[in-house]
C-alpha cells in the first residue's frame, strides 16, 4: 500500500525512484529528470503551461502528484521531440539564437509536424506557453485526427497564452492535422509581404529561436541550475502601509538548511532603487515606511525552496499601521498622510494649445463625461525570476528575463556600492515582458544575497508573489469635456485625469505623460488642455504596460467620440475621419506631423472592410435564437449554456405579463463599433533615445549582430537578423543574433514604448552598412576597382567579375590586419520637453479597429465576434511577427476590455491568485483581419515604425462602443460588467 | 513547506479503511486534487500528514447499470464520466454539467466525488445529480449505506461525510425512460473566479402537452443544493404552456433565496436573470423529452 519506490515511464524510458513528500509530477520533471520543457506559470491549475500527457490524456503536472503517476506512461514537450533534443543542447550563456533554418530540419524526423506548423505560422511568440499549447494540441490531435474550430477551442480552453497567438496556434494545428493525415509537408501561412519592395526584409521569416522554443530546449531563467546554487524567498510586509517596528530574523537563522538571511542593515550600497526617481527601497529598514503589501522587509537564501519558504514564514514583524491611501483622488485631497518626501503627487503633467475660453465659446455641442479604468496585471506567463552567480575575481553575474538589461547592471551596481563594471548582466529569454519585466524585482535580492554567500542564489517568483510585486497598468479617472461645431469639426477637448501610480514612481510619470498628451484621441483640435495627476497610493506600483497609459485615455476620448456623433447625428466613421491627424497637423503638444500620418488610410480600410461585412454597421441587429443556436464557429461554452432554446415550447399563448425580455424576443443583438488612436514611436520628450548595435563576419562567412535590447516575444531578433541579411545580402541563416548580455553586447536601451524596431533596427541596419562600406573600401583598394563596381548579391561579393563568398571575404581582411566588426550607435532624431511646443516624438504610428459584438439583453453578457484592425506601421519589416503583434494586441485589448480587474482592497490585493485574475483565452478569441498600412516614415529602418502597442490600443473603446450600439448601454468603466449592461435594460423596460 | 508527508494509493475499500485507520494524522482523502491541493497550498485546507489518493479504488471506478439504477463511482475522472454512452444515455444534466467542470486538462483527473464532496451548494456536478434524483453510497469501516443526495449537504462547504472515517463510493441514477429527459446550463461572467453565477438543471417526465414529473435544481439557491421543489409543483400534473410557464416561474422567484456574492452577482441580477436560463434548461428539457 505505502510504495516505497515509483516507477514511471517518461518518454520512454522507465525511471524507479524514490518518492518526495509533497512532490508533484511538474517538480519531478522539472528538478529530478531535468525536463524542463515543461513549464510552470502558475502552479494552480489555471494556465496550462505544465501540461504533459499522463497515459495519453492531457493533465496540468502543477497539481498532480508525483506519487499517481507510478506505473503510468509520460510523454512531455522533449518526448514529441525525440531525438533531436541532444543534438540541439543550448548554451544560456550566450543567449545565442543559433539554430538552422527550419528547412534544414523539415523531413528529418526532427520534429513533429505540430512542432514544425507551430514555428512556421508564428503561432511562437515569447514560446514560454507552447510546451503546454503542443502537448495539449497532440493529445487532441491524437483522438481527433480532422478538428475543426470548435473542437480546438474546447480543447485548449485552458491553456493560456498572453501573446495570445491564438488565432495562429489555431491555424498551426489545423495545418499540422492535415499533414499527420496526408502525408504531405506543413502547409505555409498566407502571410501577405509588405509593399515595400526588398530582398529580406518585408518578406515572412520565422523566428530563428522557434524550433527551441517548440522541442523545450529553449532556456528560460528558471530553467538554469548552477552548482551549489541556494533559493531565495523575499519576506514581504503585507501590509498596504505603516512603519516597520520590530523585525525579528533569529528564528530563520536558527533553521537548519538556512544560509543567509539579509535585513535593510545588510545593504552595502545605495538603500533604493528606481527607473527614474530612486524611491522603491531595496528593502524596508526598521523605522522606515512600508508603501505597500509587496514591499520586501527580509531576504533568505537556504538549500532548498522549501527551507526558504519556511524560513521566510518564520521571520517575525511588526508594524505601526498607518491610514491607506486607495485611490489618487483620495490621495490628492487634503489631510490625506504624505507617503513620499515630495508628497503624494508624482508629477502635475499639463498639456496646453490654443485658448480653451474662445474654443467652448465657439463649440455649438459640448459633452463632458468622466471615465474610469482599473488596474490590470501584465500576467505573462513566465512569473519573475533572477539568478545571482559570484565569479572568483570579484565579479557577480545576474541571469534574469529584463526588458532593459542595462538599468539592471546600473541599479544592482548601486545598491551593492559597487562599480558598474564588476556587475554583468546575462538576459534570459522571457516568457513575455509586455511592459511588466522594466522594474527591478529579484535582481538586487539575489546579488546581495550571492555576495553574502559566495554560492549562486535563484529567486523565482511564484505566481502569487509576481502579482502582488510587480508594477501594474495604472488605474485611471479620466474627464473629458469635448466641443465642437455642428458640422462635426472639434474645436475644443479638455480632459482631466487622474493616475494610481501606487506605492513607487517606476515609470509612472512617463506613463501618465503619454495617457495626457494622447488624451484628446487622435485628432486635430485647435484648443486643447490636458491636466493629469499622477500620484503616489498604498496600491502596488503602476508602470509600463503595453499601450503606456494611451489604453487608458484611449479608451475615454474614443467613448467620448461615439457620444458625440450620436449627439450631433453624424456616422461615427465620419466623425473622425473629418477630425483625423494628417500630414500638417500640430498635435496637441505643438509637433508637425510632416510625415507618416496614415490614420485616414487606415479609417478608411477598416470602414470598407467593416461594411462589407454589414452596410449599416452601426444599427443594432437581432438575432434569433434559433439561428443563434445553429451558428457555427467561435462560440464560447458558456454562452452556449446560456441560449435559450424555444423549441418545443408551446408559444401559442404570448407572455404578456412580464415586463422583462423573454426567451422568445430577439434577445441576442450585434452591432459594430469603431475606435481609432495612435501612439509615438519611442522615447520622446527629449531624452536621448539610442541604441547600440555590433554586426561582425566570422571566419566561416556567417555574420553576428549584437545588442542588449530584449527579446520578450515581441519578435526583436527576428528583425535584426532580417535587416543584417538584406544589408549583407545573405540568407537570414547567414545571421546570429546575440541579445541581453552587457558583457557581450553594446546598450540598446530600454524595450519599451514600441521603440526597438525603430532604434535597434536602425543601430543594426546602419552597423551592417558600415561593415558593407568597409568591406567594399578594403576590397576596391586590394583589387584596385572603383567602389561601384563592387556589388553583393546572394551571399557572394562580386569584385569586378571575380567573386568572393564571404569566408574569402574575412580571410583578405584578417590578411589586412582588419577586423570584419562594427559597432554602430544610433541616435533617433532629436525630441523635444513636453511643453516646448517642438517635437515631442520622432515618429507615430496609428491604428483603428472595429469590433463586431453580439449582446445578450437577459444576462448583459458580451461575446465578441469580430475584429477588424488596421495598423499603420511604417513598413512591415517581417509580415508573420507583425501578425503576431496585432493579434496578440487585439486579444490584450479585449481582456482589458472584458475580463480584467486587478482588486485591491484597502490596500490589499483581492486577485492574488491568476484563478481571480482572467486573461482571455482561445475561447474568447473573435476572428481577427488585420490590415496593414504603410506610410514610410524616412527615418525609421526601410521606413518602419513601432507596432507594439497601437495594435492593443483602439480594441476596448471599439468593443465598448459596439456594446452602446447594440443596446444603447455606455460603459464608462472597466471592465465591462454585464449584470451593469442587464440592469440598466431591465431598468429601462421597467420604467416603459 | 512539504503539502503531505505520506502518499497512500489503496486499491480497494478495504485498503482505504485500512489507512483512515492506521496511517498518520490528520489525513484527508484526495481524488483528482485539482481542488485540495490548491486549498492546501493557500491555507485554505488545514494542513495534512498524509492523503490517501482514491481514484484507484476499485469500487469507486465503476460506471455500470445495476439493478435498474445507473452507478456512477466517485473515483472516475469527470471526462471519463461524460464521454461514457451511459450517462448519455439516463443522465444528459450531469454530461453538460460535467463538460463544463473546469478545463480539458482539469477534467482529465478532476472527479464528480470530489465536485460533491466539496459541498458547494452551487457546483455544476451537484446541481445535475440532485435533479437526477441521485443517492450517494458511502463506505464507512463498519458498513456501506445509501443516503439521498440531499442528505450530504449540511451547508455551504460543509458536507456531512464523516471527514477521515467515510468515503464518497458513488452514485445511484434512476434509468432514464423514453419520456424522460433532462437538460443542464449555466450563466457564467468573465471575469474572477470561474464559478457560476447561476446555474440550472432540470428533470422531467412528459406526457404529451403535461409535465407528468418534474425535478429542478438551481444555484446557488441557499446554504445547500437548492429543489425548487414549489416550482415543480406548480408544473407537475400541468399542461405545458405559457400559463403553466409564467406559475412556475412566480413560485421559483418566491422560494430560492437568491443572494449577493461580492464582485460576481447581486442577488437581483440573479432574480432577473433565472427566467431567462429556467425558460432555456426547460424547454430544451421537454423537447428532448418529446423525441
Amino acid at each position: 500500500m505505502m510504495n516505497n519506490q515509483i516507477s514511471l515511464t517518461v518518454n520512454g524510458t522507465k525511471h524507479t525512484i524514490d518518492p518526495i513528500p509533497g512532490e508533484t509530477l511538474s517538480t519531478l520533471l522539472r528538478q529530478r529528470l531535468r525536463l524542463t520543457g515543461t513549464k510552470i506559470g502558475c502552479e494552480e491549475a489555471e494556465c496550462g503551461a505544465c501540461t504533459v500527457l499522463v497515459d495519453g490524456e492531457p493533465i496540468m503536472s502543477c497539481v498532480y502528484p508525483a506519487a499517481r503517476a507510478d506505473g503510468k506512461n509520460i510523454v512531455t514537450i522533449e518526448g514529441l521531440a525525440g531525438e533531436f533534443t541532444a543534438k540541439s543542447a543550448k548554451n544560456a550563456k550566450k543567449n545565442q539564437l543559433n539554430l538552422g533554418d527550419l528547412s534544414e530540419l523539415r523531413g528529418s524526423n526532427a520534429l513533429h509536424p505540430l512542432q514544425e506548423a507551430f514555428v512556421e505560422h508564428g503561432a511562437v511568440q515569447c514560446g514560454f506557453c507552447i510546451p503546454g499549447q503542443i502537448m495539449t494540441a497532440y493529445a487532441l490531435l491524437k483522438c481527433n485526427p480532422n478538428p475543426n474550430s470548435d473542437d480546438i477551442r474546447f480543447a485548449l480552453k485552458d491553456t493560456l497564452c498572453r501573446c495570445a497567438g491564438y488565432p495562429t496556434i489555431e491555424n498551426a494545428i489545423i495545418a499540422a492535422a492535415e499533414s499527420l493525415r496526408t502525408g504531405e509537408p506543413v502547409r505555409k501561412p498566407n502571410v501577405p509581404d509588405s509593399i515595400h519592395e526588398h530582398k529580406s526584409v518585408g518578406h515572412t521569416h520565422t523566428r530563428h529561436d522557434g524550433v527551441d522554443k517548440v522541442i523545450g530546449t529553449a532556456i528560460y531563467t528558471d530553467d538554469l541550475v548552477f552548482d551549489g546554487m541556494l533559493y531565495a524567498k523575499a519576506k514581504r510586509a503585507m501590509i498596504p502601509h505603516g512603519f516597520l517596528t520590530k523585525l525579528d530574523i533569529s528564528k530563520a537563522k536558527a533553521l537548519k538548511g538556512v544560509v543567509s538571511v539579509l535585513t535593510a542593515e545588510d545593504i552595502k550600497g545605495e538603500k533604493t532603487h528606481g527607473l527614474v526617481i530612486y524611491d522603491w527601497p531595496v528593502l524596508v529598514g526598521i523605522g522606515e515606511r512600508v508603501r505597500y503589501v509587496g514591499d520586501a522587509i527580509a531576504i533568505v537564501a537556504a538549500e532548498t525552496q522549501e527551507i526558504a519558504e519556511q524560513a521566510s514564514a518564520l521571520i517575525e514583524a511588526e508594524f505601526d499601521l498607518q491610514p491607506v491611501i486607495t485611490n489618487p483622488v483620495q490621495a490628492r485631497q487634503e489631510g490625506q498622510p504624505q507617503l513620499h518626501p515630495n508628497g503624494n503627487l508624482l508629477k502635475h503633467i499639463k498639456v496646453r494649445k490654443g485658448d480653451m475660453e474662445k474654443g467652448f465659446a465657439e463649440s455649438d455641442v459640448i459633452l463632458e463625461h468622466t471615465f474610469h479604468t482599473p488596474t490590470t496585471d501584465h500576467a505573462f506567463i513566465e512569473p519573475e525570476c533572477s539568478i545571482g552567480v559570484p565569479l572568483p575575481d570579484g565579479r557577480m553575474e545576474i541571469y534574469v528575463g529584463s526588458q532593459i538589461p542595462y538599468q539592471d547592471k546600473t541599479q544592482v551596481a548601486r545598491a551593492m556600492g559597487w562599480p558598474e563594471e564588476r556587475v554583468r548582466v546575462v538576459g534570459q529569454l522571457m516568457g513575455g515582458g509586455f511592459g511588466g519585466k522594466e522594474d527591478i524585482m529579484g535582481q538586487i535580492h539575489v546579488a546581495m544575497l550571492a555576495d553574502a554567500t559566495q554560492r549562486p542564489v535563484k529567486l523565482l517568483f511564484d505566481r502569487h508573489e509576481s502579482l502582488l510585486v510587480h508594477p501594474k497598468r495604472h488605474a485611471t479617472q479620466i474627464r473629458v469635456k469635448i466641443g465642437a461645431k455642428k458640422d462635426g469639426r472639434l474645436v475644443a477637448a479638455e480632459t482631466e485625469l487622474y493616475g494610481d501610480t501606487g506605492a513607487y514612481a517606476s515609470l509612472g510619470e512617463k506613463v501618465m505623460t503619454r495617457a495626457t498628451t494622447h488624451s484628446a484621441g487622435p485628432y486635430d483640435i485647435p484648443n486643447v488642455r490636458a491636466d493629469c495627476y499622477a500620484m503616489y497610493t498604498n496600491n502596488p506600483p503602476a508602470g509600463a504596460f503595453r499601450g503606456f497609459g494611451v489604453t487608458q485615455s484611449a479608451f475615454a476620448v474614443e467613448s467620448m467620440m461615439d457620444m458625440l456623433a450620436e449627439k450631433l447625428a453624424i456616422e461615427p466613421v465620419e466623425l473622425r475621419r473629418m477630425n483625423s491627424l494628417h500630414v500638417g497637423s500640430i498635435t496637441n503638444t505643438g509637433q508637425e506631423l510632416r510625415e507618416s500620418v496614415g490614420l485616414t488610410e487606415c479609417i478608411d480600410r477598416v470602414d470598407a472592410e467593416m461594411r462589407n461585412y454589414n452596410p449599416n454597421p452601426f444599427v443594432p441587429r437581432v438575432v434569433s435564437a434559433l439561428s443563434g443556436a445553429t451558428r457555427q464557429g467561435s462560440v464560447d461554452e458558456a454562452q452556449v449554456a446560456t441560449r435559450p432554446s424555444t423549441a418545443g415550447l408551446d408559444t401559442s399563448e404570448k407572455n404578456t405579463r412580464s415586463t422583462r425580455p423573454s426567451a422568445q424576443d430577439g434577445y441576442l443583438v450585434r452591432a459594430w463599433g469603431f475606435a481609432a488612436a495612435y501612439k509615438n514611436t519611442g522615447l520622446g520628450g527629449g531624452a536621448p533615445d539610442i541604441s547600440g548595435a555590433d554586426v561582425e563576419l566570422y571566419e566561416d562567412g556567417t555574420f553576428q549582430v549584437r545588442s542588449s535590447s530584449a527579446e520578450m516575444g515581441q519578435g526583436l531578433v527576428t528583425v535584426m537578423r532580417t535587416i543584417v541579411a538584406e544589408e549583407m545580402s545573405v540568407s537570414p541563416s547567414k545571421v546570429r543574433v546575440l541579445v541581453m548580455d552587457t558583457d557581450l553586447t553594446p546598450n540598446g536601451g530600454p524595450t519599451t514604448a514600441s521603440r526597438q524596431t525603430f532604434v535597434t533596427g536602425n543601430a543594426s541596419r546602419y552597423a551592417a552598412k558600415t561593415l558593407r562600406d568597409e568591406i567594399t573600401a578594403t576590397m576596391a583598394e586590394k583589387y584596385d576597382v572603383r567602389p561601384e563596381r563592387i556589388r553583393f548579391e546572394n551571399g557572394i561579393v562580386h569584385v569586378n567579375g571575380h567573386s568572393m563568398s564571404y569566408a574569402d571575404v574575412y580571410r583578405e581582411m584578417n590578411a589586412l590586419g582588419k577586423q570584419p566588426k562594427v559597432r554602430y550607435v544610433y541616435e533617433a532624431p532629436k525630441t523635444q520637453p513636453l511643453g516646448t511646443g517642438g517635437d515631442m516624438h520622432f515618429a507615430f504610428s496609428f491604428g483603428v479597429q472595429a469590433a463586431e459584438v453580439e449582446v445578450n439583453k437577459l444576462t448583459g453578457e458580451v461575446r465578441v465576434l469580430k475584429v477588424i484592425s488596421a495598423n499603420d506601421v511604417g513598413m512591415a519589416v517581417n509580415p508573420l511577427g507583425l501578425q503576431g503583434q496585432i493579434e496578440g494586441g487585439v486579444m490584450m485589448g479585449l481582456g482589458n476590455a472584458l475580463t480584467e480587474e486587478f482588486i485591491m482592497d484597502n490596500g490589499n490585493v483581492v486577485t492574488d491568485h491568476l484563478a481571480r485574475y482572467r486573461v482571455p483565452g482561445i475561447m474568447l478569441t473573435p476572428e481577427i483581419t488585420s490590415i496593414i498600412v504603410e506610410h514610410p516614415i524616412s527615418t525609421g529602418p526601410y521606413g518602419a515604425k513601432g507596432v507594439g502597442e497601437i495594435c492593443s490600443i483602439p480594441t476596448t473603446p471599439a468593443i465598448t462602443n459596439a456594446i452602446y450600439n447594440a443596446v444603447g448601454v455606455r460603459v464608462d468603466k472597466l471592465p465591462v460588467d454585464q449584470e451593469m449592461i442587464a440592469r440598466e435594460l431591465w431598468e429601462r423596460e421597467e420604467l416603459k | 513547506m512539504n503539502l503531505w508527508q505520506n502518499y497512500i494509493q489503496p486499491k480497494n475499500l478495504s485498503e482505504a479503511m485500512d489507512a483512515f485507520a492506521n496511517a498518520p494524522r490528520p489525513l484527508a482523502p484526495i481524488a483528482g486534487g485539482t481542488d485540495l491541493l490548491l486549498d492546501l497550498e493557500q491555507g485554505r485546507h488545514s494542513p495534512v500528514q498524509t492523503l490517501i489518493d482514491v481514484t484507484g479504488i476499485s469500487e469507486m471506478l465503476k460506471l455500470e447499470i445495476r439493478d435498474d439504477m445507473l452507478f456512477v463511482g466517485a473515483g472516475i475522472p469527470v471526462n471519463r464520466v461524460v464521454a461514457d454512452p451511459l450517462t448519455a444515455r439516463h443522465a444528459q444534466a450531469l454530461v453538460e454539467a460535467g463538460s463544463l467542470i473546469a478545463g480539458p486538462q482539469v477534467r482529465n483527473v478532476a472527479t464528480l466525488g470530489g465536485n460533491v464532496a466539496h459541498a458547494l451548494p452551487a457546483a455544476d456536478g451537484t446541481i445535475a445529480l440532485l435533479t437526477l434524483d441521485a443517492q450517494a453510497e458511502i463506505a464507512s469501516a463498519s458498513d456501506t449505506r445509501r443516503i439521498p443526495f440531499k442528505e450530504l449537504f449540511l451547508g455551504p462547504g460543509k458536507s456531512s461525510l464523516k471527514h477521515g472515517e467515510e468515503l464518497l463510493v458513488g452514485f445511484y441514477l434512476p434509468l432514464q425512460k423514453h419520456n424522460q429527459a433532462s437538460c443542464f446550463k449555466r450563466i457564467m461572467r468573465p471575469q474572477g473566479v470561474a464559478l457560476p453565477i447561476l446555474n440550472c438543471a432540470v428533470w422531467l417526465e412528459r406526457n404529451g402537452n403535461q409535465v407528468n414529473d418534474i425535478r429542478i435544481a438551481v444555484g446557488p439557491g441557499g446554504g445547500t443544493p437548492f429543489r425548487a421543489t414549489e416550482t415543480e409543483n406548480a408544473l407537475r400534473g400541468k399542461t405545458f404552456n405559457a400559463e403553466s410557464l409564467n406559475n412556475a416561474l412566480e413560485s421559483l422567484l418566491a422560494q430560492a433565496k437568491f443572494r449577493t456574492s461580492p464582485r460576481r452577482a447581486s442577488a437581483d441580477y440573479r432574480q432577473h436573470i433565472v427566467d431567462g436560463l429556467f425558460r432555456d434548461v426547460l424547454g430544451t428539457a421537454w423537447s428532448r423529452a418529446g423525441l
